[in-house]
């Protein structure tokens, strides 16, 4: 599939000598869902930054739908809307008055009636005369949303969309995405709440220390995510697997030969255990405990930002 | 150009003109008035003409002048100030416009604020002394070429200003005393000819002299200087905020 966003040998190096972006390199697929991760610092906020316009990189390119970033700043910034972090509003707007400014902004003719079906979308109809200063949080963020969309975009960022939002209010904006890339937006996101990436994400990506370390489909990381292992502690130290046991090849054994560690998929109609543990009595192996794990994307994910730390990943 | 945008960020700012409707122009009128009360009533009757002219009538063009430059100064460094205390800044970031469209919109509305402030103060004028406009023409070209040239200078202190104090400072330390010392009360003839020599390096002179003569026929200097130190001035402006958007100064990281 055609990328919508092209990110080329992207750094970026603050005039405090602090390197937030390393090298990076990201393609963003037409219409799909992509989810940022990473830990607070990681340069989630200055990536997006980079390609909305508010920060200019130190070398490498972006092309938006095929503009360049900064030679043709204007093509490229009509496709996006931005939901920044900070619930950065004006105080003594109407949500209104400020919906329609942003949409005038990118110098689109006045459309009350779309201006209004955002409103109704998001809730914020009832509110549209309230001063901005006089809503909840979560209202204001929403009010974020609403300016974002108010161009009508075709790429829309959510910079945590979802940080101190309620229950229902994420529902809701979860509602208003799904909605949106079902219209053809694609929608790149970043968020704390790794469930959330696991609901909504076509594609996963996962930042630290300014490096890009993983990007994947969803669906494979959780493929990785469906294996379970089951781990069994052993009475007698083994040197080798015995031949003739079942299941061998999801089989290991630690290099200390107390425990043999079996890898399988939740998911399938026969995990195989039952089969395992009997032929295991036949061979005369016996053990003293035994454990099951499941990995979730979270743990992955606090693996992959931990090894990056560690200088394990590059 | 995306004139959609500039029309956006002009209304926007005027709306936010009109919601402070009171503050805006009952103060300087109020005070305006004051000066008249002091100035052209109480001291003034005691002076009876200073060049020629009545000195009631003689001060308007300066207490328009000072009026103009300091609500042009405020305006703009406030209007581009506020989103950037606020971070709404993003938004005009990440939009499709040029930094000259930001400039157009929010130095336009500045501007137009102060001019129609200084016609207020310049009717409630009528209602103290007799004013006569010899070159109405030259007066409104004054009138608007000061509008905005100290709106960009506005707009200028804006975004070099990281905190309210800073915007506060350069209104009231350098415009405030220069306009006091730019001949708004005076002809510049009565001072000593050692402060004479002083005042000359004090631009804001050059303005108010030009402006008194649009009314008057009255100038401390030729008004063809006059009108020439209003557009370097209007110039540096110009080139200072060039440099500002052209390195990103204070705005982008």
């Amino acid at each position: 599939m055609q990328d919508i966003i092209t990110i080329s040998g992207l750094s970026k190096t603050y005039a405090t000598g602090f390197n937030a972006l390393k090298n990076i390199n990201l393609g963003i697929r037409r219409g799909e869902i992509f989810a940022l991760l990473g830990p607070n610092g990681a340069g989630k906020t200055t990536l997006i930054g980079v390609v909305c316009g508010i920060i200019n990189p130190s070398s490498g390119t972006v092309t938006v739908d095929g503009h360049d970033n900064v030679t043709d700043f204007r093509a490229a910034r009509e496709l996006i809307g931005l939901v920044p972090q900070e619930l950065t509003t004006d105080a003594f707007e109407s949500v209104w008055a400020t919906v329609s400014f942003s949409r005038g902004l990118f110098g689109k003719s006045k459309n009350p009636a779309y201006i209004e079906k955002i409103l109704k979308s998001l809730s914020l109809w009832d509110k549209r005369n309230d001063k901005i200063m006089t809503l909840s949080g979560g209202m204001k963020r929403r009010v974020l949303i609403a300016k974002a969309l108010s161009h009508e975009p075709k790429i829309l960022f959510l910079d945590e969309p979802t940080a101190g939002v309620d229950v229902e209010l994420r529902k809701d904006m979860w509602q208003v995405v799904r909605d949106l890339r079902a219209a053809g937006v694609t929608i790149i996101l970043t968020t704390h709440y790794i469930e959330e990436a696991e609901d909504m994400a076509d594609r996963i990506g996962v930042i630290s220390n300014g490096e890009i370390i993983l990007v994947e489909e969803k669906k494979a990381l959780m493929q990785k995510l469906g294996k379970k292992q089951l781990t069994l502690q052993l009475q007698e130290k083994l040197t080798a697997l015995p031949a003739g046991i079942f299941g061998s090849a999801q089989l290991s054994l630690s290099e200390a030969g107390d425990e043999l560690t079996y890898t399988y998929d939740t998911q399938a109609e026969r995990t195989g255990i039952t089969r395992l543990l009997a032929s295991l009595t036949e061979a005369g192996i016996r053990f003293k405990d035994l454990s099951t794990k499941q990995s979730s994307l979270e743990e992955i994910f606090v693996g992959l930002v931990h090894q990056d730390k560690n200088g394990a990943v590059k | 150009m995306n004139w959609g945008a500039v029309k956006a960020i002009y209304r926007f700012e005027m709306a936010r003109t009109g919601r402070t409707l009171m503050q805006s122009i009952l103060a300087p009128v109020i005070s305006t008035s004051l000066y008249f009360v002091v100035f052209g009533a109480a001291i003034g009757s005691r002076i009876p003409e200073m060049e020629g002219v009545d000195y009631g009538s003689f001060i308007v063009p300066g207490l328009i002048m000072l009026t103009l430059l300091m609500q042009s100064v405020m305006n703009a460094s406030f209007g581009i100030y506020f989103p950037k205390f606020t971070g709404t800044i993003y938004e005009l970031l990440s939009a499709p416009i040029s930094f000259v469209e930001i400039v157009i919109g929010y130095v336009g509305a500045a501007a137009t604020k102060s001019i129609i402030l200084g016609l207020i103060i310049l009717a409630t004028s009528y209602l103290f002394v007799p004013v006569r406009i010899a070159h109405p023409v030259w007066m409104i070209a004054f009138l608007v070429l000061t509008a905005v040239t100290f709106s960009l200078l506005g707009f200028i202190i804006g975004i070099w200003a990281d905190g309210f104090e800073k915007l506060q400072v350069v209104p009231l330390l350098i415009i405030t005393p220069l306009t006091f010392l730019g001949g708004a009360f005076y002809s510049v003839n009565v001072l000593p000819p050692f402060w004479q020599v002083v005042t000359f390096f004090n631009p804001i002179v050059y303005l108010i002299s030009g402006f008194r003569w649009s009314f008057y026929e009255v100038a401390d200097v030729n008004v063809a200087i006059s009108l020439g130190m209003t557009l370097a001035f209007l110039a540096a402006c110009l080139a200072i905020i060039w440099w500002i958007f052209r390195t990103g100064y204070r705005l982008k990281n």
